[in-house]
């Protein structure tokens, strides 16, 4: 019979983690890693969010990438879902819309590693339903 | 909604909104229905409010006018003769209780639930949950709060985390004979 995975495995890949790098400990540094936030509320969903957060996780793991993948609820712009919104070291957060598996590995590929920009950003001016009532 | 799994990472995302510090979610195969429990120590609801929320035109979200997840929930557990109930409580939390019918033609499929319960674990650091898978002659629990202990310091959002509970989950889910 086949050994099932347990937590005495994750411990172990901790540790054997720890012996070829040194490894990121929780709130060491966080400015200095490139965090994904992907939204996950209802529209995000039914637009595919899960399938571009599994996307991203088997990307960023097999090209080792520093990154902390997490889920966001919406962020008001759910005519462009998918969105996910990353940061780089030392820099602001952009926000990505309409992200399908395709355009996340062009946003990991260029962005994530070169910087450089890639269509789809969603301007930091846009407003949402409600802050355009205020006005 | 496409499948099962795509309802568990809503309903839990309620919850996280509801600045829940923890979550349990129990997924029991009972005879022949599918019986979803998620419970939160979120911010809960008051009396007016659960009788609102499945209502999609009805929101507690400033962004959008339409809430549409938990209709959706109770539509499909509906179409398989079951549904979908509410306890909540101002300041104590929220139960969210579905009923499917296992075998009905019309449910859903389960999805990918692995990657959904691990990308719930890791994708939302600051929540600790619990996940229950229980059949009638066996069970799989998974803890969060034990991975983070057994993860001793590392950041549990690493992507390296993220795939190995997805495997771990998958493999012990197998063993007890879940028709993923």
């Amino acid at each position: 019979m086949t050994k099932v995975k347990s937590l005495a495995d994750l411990r172990k890949m901790k540790e054997e983690m720890a012996n070829k790098v040194q490894l990121r400990e929780k709130g060491d540094h966080p400015d200095q890693l490139v965090q994904v936030k992907v939204s996950m509320a209802t529209c995000g969903i039914a637009s595919g969010a899960k399938e571009v957060m599994n996307h991203l996780i088997d990307q960023l793991d097999q090209q080792a990438i520093e990154a902390v993948v997490t889920q966001t609820g919406c962020m008001g712009y759910c005519y462009a879902e998918p969105t996910i919104e990353v940061t780089l070291p030392n820099s602001s957060p952009v926000v990505f819309g309409y992200v399908d598996t395709k355009k996340a590995s062009e946003i990991i590929s260029r962005y994530i590693i070169r910087g450089e920009l890639v269509d789809g950003i969603i301007p930091v001016n846009y407003e949402t339903v409600n802050e355009k009532k205020k006005d | 909604m496409r499948d099962l799994s795509m309802h568990i990472t809503d309903i839990v995302q309620n919850s996280v909104r509801a600045q829940a510090k923890l979550v349990q979610l129990t997924i029991e195969e009972k005879e022949d229905w599918l019986i979803f429990t998620f419970e939160d120590d979120g911010t809960g609801m008051d009396e007016e409010t659960v009788k609102k929320v499945t209502d999609p035109f009805f929101t507690s979200r400033t962004t959008r006018k339409v809430g549409l997840g938990l209709p959706l929930f109770k539509q499909n557990a509906e179409m398989t003769g079951g549904s979908l109930v509410i306890f909540s409580e101002l300041g104590k939390g929220t139960e969210v209780k579905v009923v499917m019918g296992l075998n009905h033609i019309d449910r859903p499929p389960m999805g990918d639930l692995p990657s959904t319960v691990a990308m719930i674990i890791t994708g939302n650091p600051d929540v600790d949950m619990v996940f229950k898978y229980i059949k009638s002659d066996s069970e799989f629990s998974l803890d969060s709060r034990e991975v983070k202990e057994a993860l001793d310091g590392m950041d549990i959002r690493m992507p390296q985390v993220t795939s190995f509970l997805k495997e771990m989950i998958d493999e012990n889910l197998k063993e007890i004979k879940v028709n993923l």
